[in-house]
């Protein structure tokens, strides 16, 4: 048999280095050549926002195999936290808004914990019923605190104003790019093989000496901390929050793109994220009506999906340009061997 | 000492008091076998002594350790495998991931010389290593979840029905694995319907009766005795 070529792992990390690389800069020369119009720009950044949000969730429901449907409360509490800090913050720029999304996914993550301890305990429905309860006590909340002591806090239903906007392309692709490298590389680790086993079968999990616990928050907790930065990201993009942005419709809008692209693909959430946030641009270019109606649309084309692939559109299937890579070779590889086959028989 | 000491442990559902003071032994080094009808208690017993179920008063020892309070994951890497009931196996993955995660408590450099025992023991495993494991017969899905237990180098296996819901001849096929094992030096614990069988291997046994230990002894002389020939072995 013929041994089949394979591509060490530093050269994986560099192909895909080099990927990640060329996309930027194919993304930053659009952008400054303005072949996109800064309404593409604006829609850009929130396919990158949407895109960190379904990609978080799927940590959640696609590898845990969880159904929590708070996840717009991690969103809010991100967003809220890293808008509250940009403005009391006496530094501004860009690196008061690194921090800023930092400690969003941090806060957003202490959330996790304190939502995942309590709920993890329990599965299925019930699990998203907590997490559905949460999403809308954080709605509520921040809708009431808008000052504490005197302290003008969240703005309340007139939402939080002035957050100085510095959301751009580079700063959402890094966010976008990082989220994406931090979840694979977990789930490619021995980490990541106990959270995708405990999906598999708890039990036996459990009795392969998992600590089953654990791995569960600690999936929550990862998928909370980057929904926080998506919150952060969307916080400086619009400049203004109001928490009705992050109902509980809001949650389901995400679900809805991890469950259509397929539970546990990477791929299938970005692409779902992208496609089901640029839709409704889209259809509001050809009328408004069929604008208003998109959440019938959606509700109808997941119903749809669900009954011929109920896995979504994806399945678990992943994308890996290596992997292609490999293949291509071995294809030669086996050309060339023919080839020699040929001269040998001459 | 005794490799396992089971003291007057007492294991509630809700109000239903399922376990009620049992107690019981295993040697270094021993075949064990728990035999009973249904809902006699047989699982609880196992589920109490590998963590998952905690019981009221009593104590569960193992080598040296209390493991009463342990939590489940500690207790597998202290060496105590626990293969449940109805062959739990990660159905996505395939047989050769199943094994590695088998191998979760110990280090990256034993997992290549712990497959290659598995494979040896289970051929049959070695020819589907890159099946996923959703696909196989029963008895092969059995067999997995017994190397799986295995990867963890236990000193001491607990086997739940292994005999269930699988064919005569793969019942035989397994219960030949559990001698060899056996003759390997590994300590087994075994919870069985099928009486005969486990009792013809075992060298000790306990009987139980709705959560009560109401029998033990050698697994020759239960074999023989008359209320069990009666109650399990069909007269």
């Amino acid at each position: 048999m013929r041994q089949r070529v394979q591509i060490p792992m530093p050269v994986r990390y560099l192909i895909n280095g080099v990927l990640i690389v060329l996309l930027f800069l194919l993304g930053q020369v659009l952008i400054s050549t303005s072949i996109l119009s800064s309404y593409y720009q604006k829609i850009l950044l929130q396919v990158g926002v949407y895109v960190i949000a379904a990609v978080s969730l799927n940590v959640a429901t696609g590898y845990l195999g969880q159904l929590p449907l708070g996840h717009a409360g991690f969103m809010a509490v991100g967003g809220y936290t890293a808008g509250i800090f940009m403005k009391s913050f006496p530094i501004k720029g860009i690196p008061a808004f690194i921090l800023a999304i930092l400690l969003a996914g941090i806060v957003a993550g202490i959330f996790g914990i304190i939502i995942g301890i309590p709920a993890l305990r329990l599965k299925g429905d019930y699990l998203a019923i907590i997490t559905l309860g949460f999403g809308e006590i954080i709605r509520v909340i921040l809708l009431n605190i808008d000052t504490v002591l005197g302290f003008k806090f969240t703005g309340g239903a007139a939402g939080l104003m002035g957050i100085p906007k510095y959301t751009s392309f580079p700063i959402v692709f890094i966010c976008v790019a990082v989220t994406c490298l931090t979840i694979h590389t977990m789930m490619k680790s021995r980490h990541g093989r106990a959270i995708l086993s405990i999906r598999e079968n708890e039990i036996a999990a459990e009795s392969c000496g998992i600590n089953t616990f654990y791995y569960k928050t600690m999936a929550f907790v990862a998928s909370a901390f980057f929904a926080g930065v998506a919150g952060a990201l969307f916080a400086s993009y619009l400049g203004l929050l109001v928490p009705s942005d992050f109902g509980f419709m809001k949650s389901i809008e995400i679900l809805v793109m991890v469950v259509l692209g397929g539970m546990g693909s990477m791929l299938g959430s970005v692409l779902a994220a992208a496609v089901l946030t640029i839709v409704p641009f889209a259809l509001q270019s050809i009328s408004q009506t069929v604008a208003d109606y998109r959440m019938v649309i959606y509700s109808v084309l997941l119903i749809i999906v669900m009954i011929f692939k109920p896995s979504g559109l994806l399945g678990t299937y992943d994308f890996s340009f290596t992997r292609i890579l490999e293949k291509l070779i071995n294809r030669i590889g086996i050309h060339d061997a023919v080839a020699k086959k040929g001269e040998k028989s001459r | 000492m005794a490799m396992l000491q089971v003291d007057s442990i007492n294991v509630f559902y809700g109000s239903i008091h399922a376990i009620k003071d049992v107690s019981f032994t295993v040697e270094q080094g021993e075949i064990v076998t728990l035999i009973g009808a249904n809902g006699a208690g047989k699982s609880t017993i196992l589920k109490t002594v590998s963590g998952l179920l905690r019981s009221k008063g009593g104590s569960v020892q193992f080598t040296d350790h209390t493991i009463s309070s342990a939590a489940p994951h500690k207790i597998v890497s202290m060496g105590l495998a626990h293969v449940p009931e109805g062959r739990h196996v990660f159905s996505q993955m395939t047989v050769e991931e199943n094994l590695e995660m088998g191998a979760y408590t110990r280090s990256q450099s034993e997992i290549t010389p712990g497959l290659e025992k598995v494979y040896n023991r289970f051929p049959r495993l070695k020819e589907r290593r890159k099946q996923v494991s959703g696909t196989l017969s029963g008895g092969e899905q059995q067999m997995l979840a017994m190397g799986r237990a295995l990867m963890s180098q236990p000193a001491l296996l607990m086997l739940d029905e292994p005999s269930m819901g699988l064919a005569p001849l793969m019942v035989e096929q397994i219960f030949e694995i559990i001698k060899e094992l056996h003759k390997d030096g590994v300590t087994v614990l075994l919870v069985e319907q099928n009486a005969q069988m486990a009792l013809s291997v075992a060298n000790r046994g306990y009987v139980l009766e709705t959560g009560k230990i109401v029998l033990s002894g050698n697994g020759k002389d239960l074999l023989e005795d008359d209320a069990v020939k009666k109650a399990y072995l069909g007269g």
